[in-house]
């Protein structure tokens, strides 16, 4: 690690020591409200549950190989001495041994998210677990869907034909060529930001985000029937519905003996 | 206005076609464009970087480039680019770019090998220039002088720098990088054709059933044309089969149905084992009435060499080389050699005298029962054994997809047109690969047809127009014709105004040979132009040391400051694409003419207008006199034939070559440049130097001057004017018509003038051969084969290096989809580079696993030649198998050609980038 960063980390740690006294780890924000798009290391817990075990000691920054991760600064907009990526600017790498998260000594990142077992059971990291965030595309400037050949962000990505996929469709403008347009899948995309930092385009038009950000949740009731294992998503709901709407918030009793018609 | 159902789909119909050609935008947006575009100039211009040739529309606004667009009318792109074609405003516009001469001078400002660079005048420059030439040319004569010339080239650039070099000098040194390029597509056309060039076009991509690429990894390298194989393949999912084979995974597996990975120089053998598949199980398959009538068979010598120096202990080789060079006088055959060539009597552990090194083309016609023979050991259970190039793939599979392979080519009715690049063209047996596709596409009459046909896909813009079009190479002359034969010498010196006996017919110097001369101090004056061979030349630091450390003189005419530029003496700016008027010709044999746009930057200028002055600079009497060349052949002076045709000694080469009468017929300005700058022919704002325009029009001239080569023969261009007013147009132009495909009498005004049924190879080159069988020729009688093309025999061998415990993994180069070659321009385009900003070392998971490598780790690749740092990858666009690496060479810190070896294919001198022995280490 280079001696500037190595110091600045050091700073930040003792000024968040030095404020400890009776504040809120999350309070501690420069005064300015937090952003709501901060991307955490692999492995990192959910953010509210993050801000209380992280304690800023800067060692899953230290460990970056690549020197992707900040630690935030006053100014920066985050929670300072808490570890960030930009992604448009140094992305995360994915290393398999996964240095930051195997640092972290209080949980607030995670091991057992990046982990699974091996063919022989054996429990292992796994860095294509992680969940950083979620890549999204703008189509309407992403230059792809305009039958522009580039296909950066699809090359760039480590987990290739998985989390990013290309899409062929004919371009029925010209009817003699096809557009081969990125796609990226939730269920693969580590949010790692390597597409980010590739896209061509002068401000990116495909980026990364918290998963919460931008995912929706589709009905627990519904279970596609044309997909495999839809029901996994479903699993371990309570047998009973709830539904309340103010239509039906009376009882029915009540809407039938009172008021008028 | 109501329309009906019909109504609508006609509308809709006329509406699409009208966009397809570029001229359906409505009224308000028409209107709303002219807002915003107000005070821009648009004008039609190509793509400056591949060999699809992608029609653009540039804008300019005060004198600079300030939008592009992809041309909505031309036919190959219809509006579209790809990643790089979408950046063409911005690479003139690099922030150092080269703006003007400098030279590396002393304290006193005079010339020193060993100063530093210091901005210089023109004057100056040519001066010193001019001053280091006539010192060398002197001292070694025409032989001691080279060019390195371009595929990048515009085609009057490219003549001009010919014309000079080979007309005025009366050197053949002058040798293009697309030597490194299609030189192995070039030998194999006129082997097996007798003319340039590939017969089909890219409508083939519209109508064929199967694609099989064979290494060209064309998502990558041809985007605009993956594109249109990719709608061809949605068109009819079922029915088209994509196939690619390949010695590492690339990213247009995804869209094939069959990938197979082979293990690397063993496409000879899968061609082999196609043919013997055809002619043992499928004879039905073969189109007999075609290849009786069209057809004969053809072999040639195996003992051929690699290319390397002749000289197997020269003294520059380094120790650890020897063992790889010696590999030029001789190899102990292997068992699959032994089994592969057991038709020639070839046993394993014989020791292989590589006794037609000089002769590697020569060959000779044989029976169809010969060449029956020596097919006869391809079977697919030995194919398979020695092709399968994944360890992790069982043999059963591989052998499952070389059968789907052959049923693919062989099946009665499906149409296949065969890709291929550097896959096949830089391989120690690039000509022969080349040879073999034709023979299956010919054996079963699938050539030179809509949807079926071998296509050769080239790589540079001008690789076509230029490199082989013009004949920038040290053994042609325009249109197909040759510096050894004096019919054509005397063609082209008739072409050219030259006394007669002034050309050289001696073959120069080939582009590694040029590299190897100048390290024996026998070329000592060296001029670049439109490409970096500093970097883009294998086994790069012997090239290095002797550029810089011998007695010698390089000039680099460059835009940016790369490696050549660096080992240089003398660096002219030179003007870029879109600021001087220029030609390319495309794959698919369509030349694109533009206009200049803008001013050249700072000083720079075009490279023609650096071969005309600098050709002001010398007499007629010190360059047409007598020249020893070798102990057989002395060049004949030429002065008192040139005094009867009214030539003065003190004429110079320019007033000679270069600004005659007929060129001064030329005027400028002339109507079709009406608006229009051109620097050359009319000087510019900048006055540089004084220089105000010669007053006529340069390139016009060079364009009709050079079009008289190819008028009647077969290789017609149109006349200048025309092609500013249509799309490019694919040659042969006759009647103002293009071909579009050659040798077949449908399309064909030559294959209907040869009256020779449906198909006619009219070709002349190499069409009288000897007989023979396949040992070797017999007697003295030749056959004449006009209008036949050759179904070649050729055998797998080893390459020169295959991996050992030492040096235990196969080394691949290439290029990647963002970059354009050693990266002069598109390094300097932020978001390319920002993009990939670094050549990565692709490497099989389990390889860099057993090696203790992480992703991104730093690691040394290193050959017997050489080593560089690079960062591993084992994810991502390319998925190596085990044993190989993939290292691409944009990226001049991860200098991948100091590892690479200067192995050729014997036949067509082009290096093999692709293969040589490599060991990975940690740093």
């Amino acid at each position: 690690m280079p001696e500037r960063r190595r110091f600045l980390a050091g700073m930040i740690r003792s000024l968040g020591a030095a404020t400890v006294g009776g504040i809120a780890w999350m309070g501690f924000l420069d005064g300015k409200k937090s952003r709501p798009d901060i991307l955490r290391p692999p492995g990192a817990i959910p953010e509210q549950d993050f801000l209380l075990k992280c304690t800023k000691c800067g060692l899953c920054v230290e460990a970056c190989p690549f020197q992707s991760l900040i630690l935030a600064r006053p100014g920066d907009e985050r929670p300072v001495g808490t570890p960030y990526f930009k992604m448009r600017e140094n992305p995360c790498r994915m290393c398999r041994e996964i240095p930051c998260t195997v640092a972290c000594p209080t949980g607030a990142l995670d091991r057992s998210l990046v982990s699974d077992r091996d063919e022989q059971g054996k429990r292992r990291l796994n860095v294509n677990l992680s969940k950083i965030g979620l890549a999204v595309i703008d189509r309407e400037t992403c230059i792809a869907y305009w039958g522009i050949q580039c296909d950066a962000c699809y090359r760039s990505c480590p987990v290739m034909d998985k989390a990013v996929t290309v899409e062929y469709v004919r371009n029925e403008r010209t009817g003699k060529h096809a557009i081969l347009a990125p796609v990226v899948h939730s269920d693969h995309c580590t949010g790692c930001g390597m597409c980010e930092r590739a896209c061509i385009n002068q401000k990116a038009s495909i980026f990364v985000l918290p998963r919460d950000a931008v995912m929706g949740e589709s009905s627990a009731r519904y279970v596609r029937g044309w997909e495999s294992g839809d029901e996994e998503r479903i699993e371990g709901l309570p047998d009973e519905t709830e539904t309340v709407t103010p239509r039906s918030e009376k009882k029915a009793l009540d809407y039938l003996n009172k008021g008028d018609l | 206005m109501k329309l009906t159902r019909r109504e609508l789909l006609k509308t809709t119909a006329a509406v699409a076609a009208a966009t397809a050609a570029g001229i359906s935008v409505p009224k308000e947006l028409q209107a709303a464009a002219k807002k915003t575009e107000a005070g821009w100039k648009w004008d039609k211009s190509v793509c400056r970087f591949c060999g699809t040739g992608c029609g653009l529309m540039v804008a300019t606004k005060g004198d600079r480039i300030v939008a592009v667009k992809g041309d909505p009318a031309a036919p190959v792109n219809m509006g579209l680019n790809c990643i790089k074609g979408y950046f063409n405003a911005k690479i003139i516009y690099g922030a150092d770019r080269l703006t003007e001469p400098l030279m590396r001078v002393n304290d006193k400002g005079d010339f020193d090998k060993k100063g530093k660079f210091k901005p210089v005048t023109w004057q100056k420059a040519f001066d010193e220039m001019a001053k280091q030439f006539k010192k060398y040319y002197k001292e070694l004569g025409p032989t001691g002088v080279a060019i390195f010339g371009s595929g990048q080239y515009t085609i009057m650039e490219g003549y001009a720098a010919v014309k000079l070099m080979k007309g005025g000098f009366r050197s053949n040194n002058i040798d293009p990088n697309a030597r490194h390029c299609m030189a192995s597509a070039v030998a194999a056309f006129m082997q097996t054709f007798g003319i340039d060039e590939p017969a089909g076009n890219y409508d083939d991509m519209h109508y064929s059933d199967t694609i099989v690429l064979w290494g060209a990894n064309m998502a990558e390298m041809h985007p605009v044309l993956w594109s249109k194989i990719t709608d061809r393949k949605l068109s009819n999912p079922q029915r088209v089969k994509v196939v690619n084979l390949s010695t590492y995974s690339n990213r247009c597996s995804n869209l094939a149905d069959t990938e197979i990975i082979i293990k690397p120089n063993t496409d000879l053998a899968i061609q082999n084992y196609i043919l013997r598949e055809i002619i043992y199980n499928r004879p039905e398959s073969i189109d007999s009435e075609f290849v009786d009538k069209n057809c004969v068979f053809a072999t040639g010598f195996v003992d051929i060499g690699y290319g390397l120096r002749p000289k197997v202990d020269h003294p520059k080789y380094k120790k650890t080389e020897l063992d790889t060079a010696s590999k030029e006088a001789f190899k102990i055959i292997t068992k699959e050699e032994a089994a592969a060539m057991s038709s020639l009597g070839i046993k394993a552990g014989d020791r292989m005298e590589m006794k037609h090194t000089a002769t590697a083309d020569a060959h000779w016609a044989i029976s169809f029962e010969d060449f029956k023979k020596g097919v006869e050991p391809y079977t697919l259970d030995f194919v398979a054994g020695l092709a399968k190039g994944d360890a992790d793939e069982s043999l059963e599979d591989f052998k499952k997809k070389l059968v789907t392979l052959a049923d693919l080519y062989a099946e009665k009715g499906r149409k296949v047109v065969s890709f291929w690049t550097m896959g096949f063209n830089q391989h120690v047996r690039g000509t022969w690969v080349n040879e073999q596709i034709y023979s299956i596409h010919l054996l079963l009459g699938k050539q030179s047809q809509p949807g079926n046909g071998a296509f050769s896909l080239t790589g540079q813009p001008s690789a076509c127009g230029t490199a082989r079009e013009v004949g920038t190479f040290s053994h042609r002359l325009p249109a197909d014709m040759a510096v050894t034969n004096p019919k054509h010498r005397e063609i082209t010196e008739k072409i050219w105004k030259l006394p007669e006996g002034t050309l050289n017919p001696v073959l120069g110097s080939h582009y590694v040979k040029i590299m190897r001369d100048i390290e024996d101090g026998k070329i000592k004056w060296v001029w670049v132009q439109v490409n970096n061979p500093w970097q883009n030349t294998a086994n790069a630091n012997h090239w290095i040391t002797s550029a810089r450390d011998m007695d010698n003189f390089i000039v680099v005419a460059e835009a940016y400051p790369g490696i050549s530029a660096k080992v240089a003496d003398l660096i002219l700016p030179a003007a870029m694409i879109f600021e001087k008027w220029g030609a390319y010709g495309n794959a698919e044999r369509r030349t694109q003419h533009w206009r200049q746009q803008v001013t050249p930057l700072g000083k720079s200028m075009s490279d023609t207008w650096q071969i005309t002055e600098f050709s002001k600079r010398f007499h007629l009497g010190e360059v047409w006199k007598d020249w020893k060349i070798d102990d057989k052949t002395t060049l004949p002076n030429v002065l008192s034939k040139a005094r009867e045709m009214g030539y003065k000694d003190g004429d110079t080469l320019f007033d000679v070559l270069f600004a005659n009468k007929e060129a001064k017929a030329y005027k400028w300005p002339d109507p079709i440049g009406a608006g229009f700058m051109n620097s050359e022919s009319g000087g510019d704002k900048r006055n540089v130097e004084g220089f105000k325009g010669y007053g006529f029009f340069l390139q016009k001239y060079l364009w009709e001057e050079y079009r008289k080569f190819g008028l009647g023969h077969g290789h017609d261009l149109a006349d200048f004017d025309t092609y500013h007013k249509v799309r490019g147009l694919r040659w042969p132009v006759v009647d103002g018509k293009e071909t579009l495909w050659r040798f077949n009498s449908e399309y064909d005004h030559y294959a209907r003038q040869a009256n020779y049924g449906k198909f006619a190879f009219y070709g002349v080159a190499f069409k009288e051969i000897p007989k023979g069988d396949l040992m070797g020729p017999k007697g003295d009688e030749k056959v004449k084969l006009p209008n036949k093309a050759k179904i070649f025999l050729r055998h797998y061998i080893d390459p020169a290096e295959v991996p050992n415990d030492e040096y235990p993994f196969w080394l691949c180069t290439g290029r990647v989809l963002e970059h354009w070659h050693s990266g002069t321009m598109t390094m300097r385009v932020p978001e390319l580079y920002r993009a990939v900003p670094e050549a990565l070392c692709f490497m099989n998971a389990k390889d860099a696993k057993r090696s203790g490598f992480r992703d991104g780790e730093l690691i040394w690749v290193e050959s017997r030649r050489g080593r560089v740092k690079s960062r591993v990858e084992t994810r991502g666009r390319n998925l190596t198998p085990q044993g190989l690496i993939f290292v691409p060479w944009f990226d001049e810190n991860v200098f991948i050609n100091k590892v690479t070896l200067d192995a050729t294919c014997p036949i067509s001198k082009e290096t093999d980038f692709k293969k040589c022995a490599v060991k990975v280490y940690k740093v």
